[in-house]
């Protein structure tokens, strides 16, 4: 279905690709110079953002050298990312398949990774600005399944303390070095990581939601034959 | 030099007095107090763990959670344009504003910028839940150091700016009016009149507050020099919005950083600093900041251009795939939505950067070795949403 | 002149025996608390306070809303009486007695006209400001007895505040006692009516006691626990302090206690400052009994302009209630400690000087 392309009326450039970004490659040769071989892989969309992928060693000297030497000392947010597909099939997406398009539902798409790549299901990823360039990095780094662990930032940027507990407890990510990693959002003897993929939510299992298709005809009977699906 | 160590630098001499206190003079057993979930000064159902030496506070533990809803999970299972529904009730009280960064970055995904009278409105209808929520702030900060009278005129002026909000939009909490590519309606008639006599009473109004409330020398007794928080911990906390901006740090996302879709560079308005770092330059900033959206909001109804309010967009959404962050600045700091697409009906992922959680994760660090009474104005002047801690 | 009754012109020759009279003065201050109570209540916690904040009030109880007090007493009577498990029960239940009699004694000294008053003594000033001090009892009896942390730091702070506060109030006393020439309020007052300066005549105190008039009235507002002195009941930091767990009509009987040790402190300060029941330029003269002040008709004038001086006291207090936010403890003790107390002390002894010199 081509449904990037419907909307092209705007006077402004769509996705224009070409422009460079001449800021923000200057910064990511600057963050390459000082990790180095950790850094491994990069994204610039020009004049928007810029997207890093380190290792998972170097995660929190990533932060050092944002913080002290690019002066990147604004602290956004820090979360993960499950690349995982749902495992409770594609939802909205399949309705719309089978009322809309009258197939079958399609196959959920493999795993892909976002922006600056990735090998692993699991990444942690953090966002730091700096308040006089008024730029930000989206900074990355890949978890093997087997050991969902990773450096602390919160020697680095305090406000990463509160960020990695909700972390903790909606992805299942260790923070090696956090002061306290206690829950905060959910019950203290809660099980599972709620924002993985496969962690159903049961609300949409148990009744699915209506989704593109109304739930049922208005009661005075006259949106019924505009909405209602074919 | 670590983040850590400025924080004991700075606290050093109140923790130990604390801890002396504690420890050598009277050895002292301190006192544990739960402060809500439910407490009047946490204005919902946050839990701040206090343990306390006398009056003063050793260490103060936020516990949030008691209200979150998981939206960053829903998110997943819903689409695009319902989602707007679901983040409207973040910060409940400029509902209007967590729309907009949504939109704009689906909008951002899509490669489509809404036509220039939907922008307009947009802008306007985003200082006006500034107003909403701010003018409710400047009550809340009377009410929680007991001058209530300024939370009984807040509500009262606060209804103006409510009543335009829900002439356009149908609803005063929840106006849901924000669309992918525009607005759901123009505005309606006589509503640009209307409005530039709201915001004139929003201007009495807050000639009233600076009267009455920061003018007064109990109100800055109680809130100068109480919560110092230095640039550089306000950063490295993400503290935003007025908090940050009442450190001393001139950064405002809307003349800095803001995102195509909305038209603050069409108005002439400025943004206030203070270099006091402390409760009442936060308070006092809100308090400027309300003025400058009165003034953003005048400007902009007169130059307010004629034409669509909606741009072509397909029936049903999808959004292409691709990674976008979008924040903008609303009433209570940076709220920014870190959208992934795959290409679906459904974002993939959602990330709900909410102004609060960063704001009050400062808490345990400003209330070391304060008074009882100064936890309440920190809290107040901090200016927490819960919906917006807990999202 | 002993009281009430002996001057009731009905029972003047009753003379009843000591201990009905007790009863009936008894009578008349029970009767008293709730109904001043209530119309401070009324009058400035709903009618004024709601027009201080530009909106209408309780409505619909009786003609505009005028009954709702009386409604919400009601209320509070039917409510359950809930002690908390871990309170001290007997302590816990005594405590809104003891704030209630310390207003009640408060009440017995105040003169509504030469005659008309429970029990003119000659330590009246005296007796009020010792009485007044007994509430501190009660609350801290509450803070403690309530078994909950939130009551016991009101009642710490209330005990820290009370206290500090007796202080400027017996030194705001001292410069009208000194210049009267009396501890008893009906003296005070003829003392006013009587003043001169050469020739022009300075019917109240407060003309020459201004500074004292207004630390005795600031000294109030921190003995009724009101803004911007309110720390022990700080609802936005202590819940209410000592009243968190107090319900039905134990509340009540703080709430009353409230309202009425209000109209009674500014009684004292109208009597003390503004010449109780008398009128200005309207001489006193206690040997003469065909003096207007001994006239029949003064038992119910007297009391009428006591009750109007008394009112515009309330609203002082009550305007400063509903304005200022509030202070915290050190700075309520630094303004106690360093402000009111050397303002009362210097004017003390400028009274004391101009006294002798004059």
């Amino acid at each position: 279905m081509s449904s990037a392309d419907t909307a092209t009326e705007a006077d402004t450039p769509a996705e224009p690709e070409a422009p460079r970004d001449e800021r923000r490659e200057a910064l990511l040769a600057r963050l390459q110079a000082e990790l180095g071989s950790d850094l491994v892989g990069s994204h610039i969309r020009a004049g928007d953002d810029l997207w890093v992928r380190v290792t998972r060693d170097a995660w929190p000297t990533a932060a050092e050298i944002t913080h002290r030497r690019l002066k990147y000392s604004f602290f956004d947010f820090l979360s993960g990312l499950d690349w995982l597909p749902s495992p409770f099939g594609r939802d909205m997406d399949s309705q719309e398949d089978i009322l809309v398009h009258g197939q079958e539902a399609k196959e959920p798409p493999a795993m892909a990774q976002g922006y600056a790549g990735g090998e692993t299901r699991f990444q942690v990823f953090a966002r730091v600005y700096s308040l006089t360039e008024h730029m930000g990095i989206t900074l990355k780094a890949d978890l093997p399944d087997d050991d969902l662990s990773v450096g602390t930032w919160s020697g680095t940027y305090a406000g990463a303390n509160w960020h990695e507990r909700e972390c903790w407890e909606m992805f299942g990510f260790h923070f090696v070095g956090h002061p306290q990693l206690a829950h905060l959002y959910l019950p203290g003897g809660f099980e599972g990581n709620p924002l993985r993929k496969d962690f159903p939510l049961l609300a949409r299992r148990v009744k699915p939601w209506p989704g593109i298709v109304d739930v049922e005809p208005m009661p005075g009977g006259a949106g019924d034959d505009e909405e209602g699906g074919e | 030099m670590t983040a850590l160590s400025d924080r004991e630098q700075l606290t050093s001499l109140a923790n130990q007095a604390a801890d002396s206190r504690v420890n050598l003079e009277f050895e002292t057993e301190g006192m544990t107090l739960n402060m809500g979930p439910q407490h009047p000064a946490t204005h919902g159902t946050l839990r701040i763990l206090v343990k306390l030496d006398g009056e003063q506070v050793i260490s103060a533990d936020p516990m949030p959670g008691y209200m979150h809803r998981g939206y960053e999970k829903l998110c997943e299972v819903r689409t695009y344009p319902q989602v707007t529904t679901l983040v409207n009730r973040i910060d409940w009280l400029g509902s209007f504003a967590n729309e907009v960064p949504w939109i704009l970055a689906a909008e951002k995904l899509m490669g489509i910028e809404a036509p220039p009278r939907a922008q307009y409105i947009r802008t306007i209808l985003f200082e006006l839940s500034r107003m909403a929520n701010v003018s409710l702030f400047l009550g809340d900060l009377g009410i929680q150091l007991g001058g209530i009278t300024v939370g009984f005129y807040a509500f009262r002026d606060r209804e103006h700016v409510l009543n335009q909000i829900e002439a356009v939009t149908g609803g005063r909490f929840h106006p849901n009016f924000d669309r992918i590519g525009g607005l759901k309606d123009d505005l309606p008639k006589g509503w640009i009149a209307e409005t530039k006599k709201a915001m004139e009473k929003m201007r009495a109004f807050c000639d009233e507050v600076e009267d009455l409330l920061f003018g007064n020398e109990i109100f800055q007794k109680r809130t100068r020099g109480i919560g110092l928080i230095p640039p550089h911990v306000a950063q490295s906390y993400g503290l935003s919005g007025a908090n940050i901006r009442g450190s001393g740090v001139d950064w405002d996302l809307r003349r800095d950083a803001c995102p195509p879709g909305l038209v603050y560079d069409k108005a002439d308005w400025k943004v206030w600093t203070h270099p006091d770092c402390d409760s009442f330059s936060r308070s006092w900033i809100r308090l400027q900041e309300t003025r400058e959206a009165t003034k953003i909001v005048d400007q902009l109804l007169d130059s307010i251009p004629s034409g669509p309010i909606m741009a072509k967009v397909p029936r049903i959404i999808k959004v292409p795939e691709g990674e976008a962050y979008v924040a903008t600045e609303n009433p209570l700091g940076e709220m920014g939505y870190y959208l992934v697409s795959k290409g679906d009906l459904n974002p993939f992922r959602v990330k709900i950067r909410s102004a609060s959680f960063n704001n009050v994760s400062i808490v345990p660090w400003v209330c070391k070795g304060v008074y009882v009474p100064d936890v309440i104005t920190i809290l107040a002047s901090l200016y927490f949403i819960l919906g917006d801690i807990d999202r | 002149m002993t009281g009430l009754l002996a001057a009731a012109p009905v029972l003047a020759g009753l003379d009843p025996p000591y201990w009905v009279e007790t009863l009936i003065k008894v009578g008349v201050v029970a009767l008293l608390i709730p109904t001043t109570a209530l119309i401070l209540g009324i009058v400035f916690l709903f009618k004024v306070m709601s027009w201080m904040q530009s909106r209408l009030g309780p409505q619909e109880a009786g003609p505009k809303g005028l009954l709702q007090l009386l409604a919400d007493g009601v209320k509070f009577i039917q409510k359950q009486d809930i002690v908390p498990d871990a309170a001290d029960r007997f302590v816990f239940k005594v405590a809104p007695m003891v704030v209630l009699i310390s207003t009640f004694l408060l009440y017995v000294i105040i003169p509504g006209s030469p005659n008309v008053v429970v029990e003119s003594l000659d330590t009246g000033v005296f007796f009020a400001l010792a009485m007044s001090s007994l509430s501190v009892i009660g609350i801290l009896m509450a803070g403690w007895a309530s078994a909950n942390k939130y009551a016991l730091m009101s009642g710490i702070r209330a005990a820290g505040q009370l206290i500090a506060y007796e202080l400027p109030m017996v030194l705001a006393v001292v410069g009208v006692v000194i210049q009267a020439g009396t501890l008893n309020l009906n003296g005070i007052i003829a003392a006013q009516a009587d003043f001169k300066i050469g020739p022009v005549p300075f019917p109240f105190f407060i003309l020459t006691q201004a500074p004292m008039f207004l630390v005795f009235l600031a000294a109030a507002q921190a003995e009724l626990t009101q803004p911007p002195f309110d720390m022990p009941v700080a609802e936005s930091e202590l819940v209410g302090g000592y009243q968190v767990e107090y319900s039905g009509f134990r509340f009540l009987f703080f709430f009353m206690g409230e309202f009425a040790t209000a109209f009674a402190f500014a009684a004292i300060a109208s009597v003390l400052f503004l010449g109780g029941w008398s009128i200005p330029f309207v001489t006193y003269d206690a040997a003469d009994p065909n003096n207007f002040y001994h006239s029949w008709v003064f038992w119910l004038i007297g009391p009428a302009v006591l009750f109007t001086k008394i009112m515009l006291v309330s609203f002082l207090i009550f305007w400063f209630r509903f304005t200022y936010p509030r202070l915290r403890e050190d700075q309520l003790q630094k303004i106690c400690w360093k402000y009111l107390i050397p303002i009362c002390l210097v004017w003390v002894s400028v009274t004391a000087i101009a006294k002798v010199v004059m």
